[in-house]
């Protein structure tokens, strides 16, 4: 027999991979709270001898911090209650009602999905530069307004609910729409959940869209506000990471807190539809 | 379906005159039914599309975008053949996706088996290697250009300690695009370890029962039962992480913006600077529409493959 070591042997594998994925984002804000001489010291420190604010202070008086979290906040927001509406009626209606020209609609739909957004996004720049959007918050969540893969999540969630409950709604009188908002949406939570999870991350972390329709700086998400604030200070680490802490901790925390669902969500993606 | 239509007798139809009879009710049916679907799918066909082909037509010019454009017929597609920046960007973008695509499979499956066993903080584990996917990519690359800094970051740092050479990381052009495969993996690998662990979780009992009472070793169950079941979900795993390795953008900005020596201009970043700070917006398009369609054949020969294999996941 074997000796048995006094733990599990996964221990040694997994214990050393959390701390790599852990100590960066640890360091990142413990880092936040130093001030420059201590960053610079040699060797490097890890924990500050006290807190200092300082980093956080000068972001707050030299920067439009705030500003960009209200955008985000903002485009986040408008980008999550529009795809749960939109997709979700969408989703519904392809997989359930009867209508002209479903099927093209429904191609039209799955045929975007292979389009990479960086050949997207010079035309519709082009676009939202006719229209007049650009250099506006519109031009940010405009996008995200809607997606195929949202519509192609709620319609194969929607297609694997059994019919029978809708067709008593409806022989008891309701409306396509009232059948959909009282009998099936509420069935919807878990599709509607993973929807919403994805919907945000993607909308709260993009760079590269707002980078490229926005350029006055009051009107920056925090993506895009912190890379150019690093463009100006490569050196300033502790704004740097307080504006990185201030950046990425809401999303954090709300993981940290809604980490069982978060991650049921994030399994739900398709993959067993 | 057809049932719903059926002429069962409902409250609110013998409210609606007769005699509009059934073009009434067909018209009434698509208006409900585009009312349904009509919002998002003019959304997204509009934004994406409609756009893509535009861009084609943008493709075949040479414009800056204010001048009026000038068609030139293929000659942009011509020249990207010759382009020894599209070729280098070419090089970067596979290098990349030829390490990051295996090595997330590699990675999120071996994280996945170890997350599955039950032993002590298993939830601690989970918590920590799936956070940095909740971390935006432009924040991760502005604290990898801090942790991986040559003179006070904390890898040399852990380097020296070890009594190893320093490295320059990010600064020297041979080693700048594996560090940026290593950051993404970091960023990326706790969404395969997820999806993943959920496949894990879904292969049934008695399947691997069996086996242990056949007296199989662990090995040959994870060999002959663990990986079989877990084929659909490498497909997906494949594809989804292809797109990511070859779109991937935001790191590089946050990093080192295509340098140092344009060795990790990748042909998304490539497209970026040609269309958005030089304004070459013909070649740009062009260039796009080269990488869509490799895009495009790279996902084919995948889901085609895995259909023949029988392994289906789409």
């Amino acid at each position: 027999m074997r000796r048995r070591l006094p733990f599990s042997p996964w221990h040694l594998l997994l214990m050393p991979l959390a701390l790599i994925f852990v100590l960066p984002l640890v360091q990142m804000v413990l880092t936040s709270f130093m001030t420059t001489q201590e960053i610079n010291q040699f060797p490097p420190r890890f924990i500050p001898t006290s807190i200092h604010l300082e980093g956080y202070r000068t972001l707050l008086a030299e920067s439009h911090i705030v500003r960009w979290f209200a955008n985000t906040v903002l485009v986040s927001a408008i980008a999550v209650v529009s795809h749960l509406v939109l997709c979700s009626l969408a989703g519904y209606g392809f997989a359930r009602l009867r209508f002209a020209g479903r099927g093209v609609a429904f191609l039209a739909i799955v045929a975007t999905v292979m389009i990479p957004i960086q050949l997207l996004m010079i035309p519709t720049y082009l676009m939202f530069a006719r229209a007049g959007i650009v250099d506006t918050l519109a031009a940010a969540f405009v996008p995200w307004l809607a997606s195929a893969f949202g519509i192609f999540l709620m319609r194969q969630f929607f297609l694997g609910l059994p019919v029978e409950l809708e067709e008593a709604a409806r022989l008891d009188g309701c409306g396509a729409l009232r059948t959909f908002v009282s009998v099936v949406l509420p069935l919807a939570r878990p599709a509607l959940a993973t929807l919403a999870v994805f919907t945000l991350l993607s909308s709260w972390n993009d760079l590269l869209w707002p980078l490229v329709a926005i350029s006055d700086d009051t009107k920056y998400t925090l993506q895009v506000g912190l890379a150019s604030f690093q463009g100006t200070r490569r050196t300033e680490w502790s704004q740097l990471m307080a504006g990185n802490v201030i950046a990425t901790m809401p999303l954090i925390i709300a993981f940290l807190v809604a980490q069982r669902r978060f991650i049921a969500t994030m399994t739900f993606t398709g993959l067993k539809g | 379906m057809a049932l719903t239509f059926a002429a069962t007798p409902r409250t609110h139809q013998d409210v609606a005159p007769r005699a509009r009879g059934r073009r009434g009710r067909a018209l009434r049916r698509n208006l409900t039914g585009w009312g349904f679907a009509g919002p998002a799918t003019l959304l997204v066909v509009g934004l994406s599309l409609f756009p893509a082909v535009w861009a084609f037509f943008i493709s075949r010019t040479k414009w800056n975008g204010i001048a009026p454009a000038t068609g030139v017929g293929w000659r942009n597609y011509e020249r990207i053949v010759q382009d020894p920046d599209a070729a280098a960007a070419a090089q970067h973008t596979l290098v990349l996706t030829v390490l990051f695509v295996p090595g997330s499979i590699l990675l999120g499956m071996l994280i996945a088996v170890a997350l599955n066993q039950k032993i002590r903080f298993i939830g601690f584990y989970r918590t920590c290697i799936f956070v940095p996917y909740v971390a935006s990519a432009a924040a991760t690359g502005i604290l990898a250009s801090f942790v991986f800094n040559p003179q006070f970051g904390a890898a040399n740092e852990a380097l020296r300690r070890l009594g190893l050479p320093t490295q320059q990381f990010l600064e020297n052009p041979s080693q700048a695009l594996l560090v940026i495969c290593l950051i993404a993996l970091w960023g990326e690998v706790g969404f395969c370890a997820v999806v993943y662990l959920a496949a894990l979780q879904d292969i049934p009992k008695e399947l691997v029962e069996a086996a242990v009472v056949d007296g199989a070793s662990r090995w040959r169950v994870f060999r002959h039962i663990t990986l079989p079941e877990l084929r659909p979900v490498t497909v997906f795993v494949a594809i989804w992480q292809t797109i990511t390795a070859m779109q991937l953008f935001d790191l590089i900005y946050t990093t080192t913006r295509g340098g140092p020596m344009n060795s990790t201009q990748t042909v998304v970043y490539y497209i970026y600077e040609l269309a958005f700070q030089t304004q070459r917006l013909g070649y740009g398009a062009a260039v796009a529409y080269l990488l869509f369609a490799v895009t495009m054949l790279l996902t084919l020969v995948v889901i085609w493959y895995s259909r023949r294999s029988g392994s289906e996941a789409f």
